[in-house]
């Protein structure tokens, strides 16, 4: 049983850490504030979700679950308020957004 | 009523988070509990907003797994994306309709588009919200409404 859980947990941290990974990648990568704010949520939700999962496996059943599930819990509803907040703000100061070339609508 | 579910909902948190039952722990508990629902009521801030706790069940049960299922499936799609040799992206910006009527669901409808890779709400206005979107897909799955209806039936 052990073995089954630490295999879980193992599985779930790498695919955590790779997916932290590729958001950080994608936010070098993409071309515009809005776009980069698109790459930045991968990290908060399966990023951050797939680690404290990990975590959960390896704390079993206690009290130390029940925190990490407070901290998702926190991360789940206080990163998308931060994005709105970065985005409207970037809005209202004017800032364009990328468009592909040749469309202009 | 709504103070004293959410006096328990305080206590159960203390008692989680402090791990130690001994009685002077439990007492300060107690009191601190007591103390914020004081002061939150001084405050008038124990509403159908501030502690939503009659939508909670059926929040937890019905709508944050369908969510998460989204956000799955957004985000692999986001990661793949971000992995291919060219970017194929295609930003829009486009007023997608919602049907809440009230705040508390039209910030939730607000905050699930943005928690979803590849969607961000950037504005909220009474009948519609300004949603970037990293491909035309984006907007399109919103359009069709599953997430608006899902919120609507929550509020």
């Amino acid at each position: 049983m052990t073995e089954i859980l630490n295999l879980a947990s193992w599985v779930s941290l790498s695919l955590g850490g790779i997916f932290c990974l590729i958001g950080g990648l994608g936010l070098l990568r993409m071309p515009d504030f809005f776009t980069r704010l698109h790459a930045a949520s991968v990290i908060e939700t399966l990023g951050a979700g797939l680690l404290i999962l990990g975590m959960l496996f390896q704390s079993g059943l206690s009290l130390t679950s029940v925190k990490l599930i407070f901290i998702l819990l926190l991360i789940f509803f206080a990163s998308p308020t931060a994005t709105h907040a970065l985005a409207r703000a970037a809005k209202v100061k004017g800032i364009k957004y990328f468009q592909k070339e040749g469309d202009n609508d | 009523m709504r103070a004293a579910s959410l006096f328990i909902v305080l206590l159960i948190f203390w008692l989680l988070l402090s791990g130690v039952y001994k009685p002077f722990l439990i007492g300060s508990g107690l009191a601190v509990a007591a103390a914020s629902v004081f002061l939150a009521r001084r405050m008038e801030v124990i509403d159908h907003e501030g502690h939503p706790i009659d939508h909670a069940f059926k929040a937890i049960l019905v709508y944050w797994p369908w969510l998460i299922k989204e956000i799955c499936i957004s985000a692999l799609k986001v990661s793949k994306t971000i992995l291919q040799p060219k970017l194929d992206i295609n930003p829009k910006m486009e007023l997608v309709e919602l049907s809440q009527k009230t705040d508390l669901g039209r910030t939730i409808f607000a905050n699930s588009i943005t928690l979803t890779p590849g969607t961000i709400a950037v504005e909220i206005n009474k009948n519609s919200v300004l949603v970037h979107a990293l491909s035309e897909d984006g907007i399109t799955d919103l359009n069709k409404g599953e997430m608006d209806s899902l919120v609507s039936k929550l509020e």
